[in-house]
């Protein structure tokens, strides 16, 4: 009718001339006003016609008043339901068919009124914003929508045209010049994020070889080598951080080898500084270099730039434990809203059937493998759900069960002692001298605690099967138990250090008395002169050292780290490789298969090597106060370990029988990492805070505490105010408070989210009874 | 190969970056990998279509108990034969990429598993899920006693309105659940 030929034509007007807002004349009186109230009157028909349409279309948003929009509005919903699309076509051949006649009367009159009323009302201003952002918003939203791909362009060009068209419009009046600058820079930044998650993707290494790993060994496998990438990415970080803020500046600014007593090897020791052996144990030239606490300069401020290296090293301290604790939270917040809320044990049939599939499996004989584990798993669970209600000998299982803790319990116990004990030994060695005594001696300490790393978890294997558990729970146990086991070396280790340095710190007393001693025997050689007290120039080699205790907690660090190295990579070169040539080559002389028997091709075994990743790790973090060399380290020995362990996997292993994930979520081992972080950076804050420094070696020498650098900085280089408010801050009176009302905060916080998951349950209850109700 | 058909022009591919959850070199990548496929007659066709024989032999797709489903799922064609064009390709590997959400993905899965195409998965598409899952030859099926046990199971813990099938949103209610969905339902080139 003529009402759709009038707003067809002022929307048509709209599109071909300058865009400007539509054409509603309502207020200046003019020669078609009577028209004009009939167009009214029309629109409002228009109107209702559209809510109506509204009504009955559920994803349509509700009905405008501007016509332009219901028109725009028709043609986007044209694109959702056939039935107005095809409307929408009628309609608008119907117009260009019948738009002659009406046309030029209505032209001329909106010619004239076009200029007078460029600007839309403020209503309809906004209603067509909303729409633009609307459509914008589907064009977000377009790429998570099931549609084939060609309804989806369609629907793409179609909006992205509206959006277009109608943006231009918007930037009518006052505000124009800066909301089209707004939009460009809109634009412009899509543009760039794009390409920015382009660059990014791009530069993640390794990507083809872990393709490869998946499509053989399935998922499980390949998540150990996406935890390898993501701890060298981490570890890349605080490389940067201890090299470029520690390392860096002290080599380049500080004052070079050989100016004090600290940067200088000791006489005694020149000989043989420079012996492989020497080196490789960390001594000589390596511990007197920037790699080792010992070397740094306690000197305020270095260089030209008058960088304060001591602060430097304090806050590169706490900013490595600052950035790992932050960096594993996000990952574990993001993994934890991925999985939607942890292990479920109510569908486990249905996960079964629908999920276990490895869609990314390639290899026709793992998925060989994965169709017999899956059949395995249906009939097992099938068994269990039968055997689930019957009765089974209690007492006797139970039993075993205790026994079993029993026996693991005396080999965490035995393997505690035995650390301790060789490292009191280890003490007592050094203070013989370690020249007497042969390879083994020396390194008594390392190999102990990488041979128990290697043959406790076995045992805990044997042993766990007296308990008789479903293999899933049995490998939950047996990761515990393998984790009790790192921890409590681990500890031990530690305590068995912290008497060394007890006994470093004694001695430190006793060097520094004889310090006074040889200094008055230096001045009793030449004339003893009041007044010219000039300093004898003595040979920095020459000067009684005292023993450093952060540069021994720190090389025994390195050197934990490095046996640990060696034993792994050993281990695999041995326990994977000679094993699969052995079986390979010998399977056609020997009396059985060994494909199929005794020692078969091995599996990777994920979980403890990820074990093994987080514990190095957790070493990093309590060495790399008192040696900044271990991030470069680790670095380098993360990214040998991944062409290593791809190549071996590739190339010995086989894909695992049964796949038992320890548990469904990654979360299980960034806990893990979590623990280790707190856990490993308790020791370094407890030497920080309690064991004063070192006198003559070190950042920090000479202070009382290590943290009093941050109060010497605050007196020294800030103004006066800042100091006052950083006491009142610290004050216990502000401090206290402060954490109750964190810990309320964190009551409050889990209550609500009980409360959540009542009437989560609840519903879920509801829209059972609900559905089973309305049949 | 090395013709200017071949090649993808800039702004269909800007849309498809827009359209898909993959990146701009996986989308060239799957051009090239999809354009090796496309028999030689068909080179000079503006949108060839690979029949489903074809594509069935990447090595993505060849072990998947699931790939012919997976064809008809994504195809467009009205001979219902399971031949994807470029568009389709891009549309399942779209679905199947890391980015994709678990709305789309669950979308998907459940059409792959309806064999019958009636919208509802019901007792026959999970006995003939559950033959796909355990392979081919016939000592790793299940005897129907296990099967009925199974599919019984399945039901009680999926189907809440106790209709006998699961549909869609029960489906993506226990899928939305499952720790391991989204990482295995991934298939990248």
């Amino acid at each position: 009718g003529p009402e759709v030929d009038m707003h067809c034509n002022t929307a048509r007007r709209g599109n071909s001339n300058s865009r400007s807002g539509s054409k509603v004349k309502e207020e200046k009186p003019k020669k078609g006003q009577a028209r004009r109230s009939k167009a009214k009157e029309k629109k409002k028909v228009l109107r209702e016609q559209c809510e109506e349409e509204c009504r009955q279309d559920e994803e349509a948003p509700k009905c405008s008043k501007n016509h332009r929009n219901e028109k725009a509005k028709t043609e986007e919903r044209g694109d959702f339901k056939r039935k107005t699309k095809d409307s929408c076509d009628e309609e608008r051949n119907h117009i260009s068919s019948d738009s002659s006649s009406e046309s030029e009367e209505l032209s001329a009159d909106e010619e004239e009124s076009q200029e007078e009323k460029d600007v839309l009302t403020q209503e309809e201003l906004e209603k067509l914003k909303e729409a633009v952002e609307e459509k914008k918003k589907l064009i977000a939203n377009l790429r998570g929508k099931p549609w084939p791909m060609s309804k989806k362009l369609v629907t793409l060009r179609e909006s992205q045209e509206f959006v277009e068209k109608y943006e231009g419009a918007l930037g009518k009046g006052k505000g124009r010049k800066l909301y089209a600058y707004k939009v460009m820079m809109m634009k412009k930044w899509m543009k760039f994020q794009r390409d920015f998650e382009n660059f990014r993707t791009a530069c993640i290494p390794w990507e083809m070889k872990i393709k490869e790993i998946e499509s053989h060994f399935g998922s499980s496998v390949a998540s150990y080598f996406i935890f390898l990438r993501w701890m060298y990415g981490m570890n890349m970080i605080l490389f940067g951080l201890t090299f470029g803020l520690v390392m860096v500046p002290e080599a380049l600014m500080g004052r070079p080898y050989g100016s004090m007593p600290r940067k200088t090897v000791p006489r005694s020791e020149q000989a043989g500084a420079m012996d492989f052996a020497v080196l490789w144990d960390f001594g000589g030239y390596a511990q007197y270099s920037v790699l080792f606490y010992g070397y740094y300069n306690n000197q305020r401020a270095i260089g030209w730039l008058k960088f304060r290296m001591p602060l430097s090293y304090f806050l590169v301290g706490v900013g490595t434990v600052a950035y790992s604790y932050m960096v594993v939270i996000r990952t574990m917040a993001r993994n934890a809203n991925r999985d939607g809320g942890g292990d479920d044990t109510s569908f486990n049939f249905s996960w079964k059937m629908f999920t276990s599939w490895d869609y990314l499996i390639g290899n026709p004989e793992t998925a060989d493998n994965k169709f017999a584990s899956i059949t395995t798993s249906f009939k097992e669970s099938i068994v269990e759900e039968q055997e689930s209600h019957k009765d089974e000998n209690i007492h006797l299982t139970r039993f075993l069960r205790v026994l079993a803790n029993f026996l693991v319990l005396c080999c965490l116990a035995g393997s505690g002692y035995l650390i301790y004990f060789v490292v009191r030994r280890s003490q007592k060695f050094a203070l013989e001298g370690l020249e007497n005594y042969g390879w083994w001696e020396r390194n008594e300490v390392n190999m102990v605690m990488s041979l128990l790393g290697m043959f406790c978890p076995m045992l805990f294997d044997v042993i766990s099967s007296l308990e008789n558990y479903h293999p899933r729970i049995a490998l939950q146990w047996q990761l515990g138990r393998i984790f009790a086991l790192f921890l409590g070396n681990l500890y031990t280790f530690i305590i068995a250090l912290m008497d060394e340095i007890n006994l470093k710190r004694r001695e430190e007393e006793v060097v520094k008395y004889n310090m006074t001693v040889w200094q008055a025997s230096l001045y009793n050689g030449t004339v003893d002169d009041n007044s010219t007290t000039s300093t004898i120039p003595v040979d920095p080699a020459d000067v009684p050292r005292g023993p450093c205790w952060e540069t021994m907690v720190g090389q025994e660090f390195v050197r934990l780290i490095v046996s640990d190295t060696m034993t792994t990579y050993i281990t695999l070169l041995i326990g994977d490789f000679l094993r699969a040539v052995f079986v390979r080559f010998f399977n056609y002389c020997w009396c059985w298969d060994l494909e199929y028997g005794f020692p078969s091709y091995s599996e990777f075994d994920v979980s403890g090597n990820v074990l093994g990743l987080i514990f190095n790790q957790g070493m990093i973090w309590m060495g790399a106060f008192y040696a900044p060399c271990l991030p470069a380290l680790n670095v380098l020995r993360l990214h040998v370990s991944m062409y290593l362990q791809c190549w071996a996997v590739m190339c010995c292993n086989v894909p695992q029988e049964r796949v038992f994930k320890a548990s469904g979520s990654n979360n299980f081992y960034m806990a893990m990492l979590l623990v280790i972080l707190f856990l490993s950076t308790l020791p370094a804050i407890y030497t920080i805070v309690s064991i004063p420094p070192s006198f003559d070696c070190g950042p920090f020498s000479g202070k009382k505490r290590m943290y009093d650098v941050i109060q010497e900085t605050l007196e020294n280089d800030f103004p006066l105010w800042f100091g006052k408010v950083f006491s009142y801050a610290s004050n216990p009176g502000l401090v206290l408070p402060f954490i109750l009302v964190m810990i309320l905060a964190i009551y409050y916080l889990q209550s609500t989210s009980k409360t959540y998951k009542a009437a989560n349950m609840d519903l879920k209850k509801k829209l059972q009874t609900r559905q089973v109700q309305g049949w | 190969m090395g013709t200017t058909a071949s090649q993808l022009p800039k702004d269909l591919l800007s849309e498809y970056q827009e359209l898909t959850f993959l990146t701009k070199q996986e989308i060239l990548l799957a051009h090239k990998r999809f354009t090796e496929l496309v028999a030689k007659e068909d080179r000079n066709d503006p949108s060839p279509r690979v029949p489903m024989s074809k594509i069935l032999t990447l090595p993505e797709l060849k072990s998947n108990p699931f790939r012919k489903r997976i064809c008809h799922v994504f195809s467009t064609s009205e001979s219902k034969d399971g031949s994807l064009t470029f568009e389709d390709f891009l549309d399942l590997l779209s679905a199947f990429s890391d980015s994709a959400t678990l709305e789309i993905k669950s979308h998907y899965a459940f059409r792959i598993f309806d064999f019958d195409d009636d919208g509802t998965l019901d007792r026959g598409d999970l006995e003939k899920l559950v033959n796909c899952l355990t392979g081919e030859t016939d000592d790793t099926r299940l005897t129907p006693e296990e099967m009925k046990q199974l599919i019984n199971n399945i039901l009680e813990e999926s189907d809440i309105d106790k209709d006998g099938t699961v549909n869609l949103s029960e489906f993506q209610h226990v899928i939305s659940r499952s720790p391991d969905f989204v990482s295995s339902f991934k298939i990248v080139l």
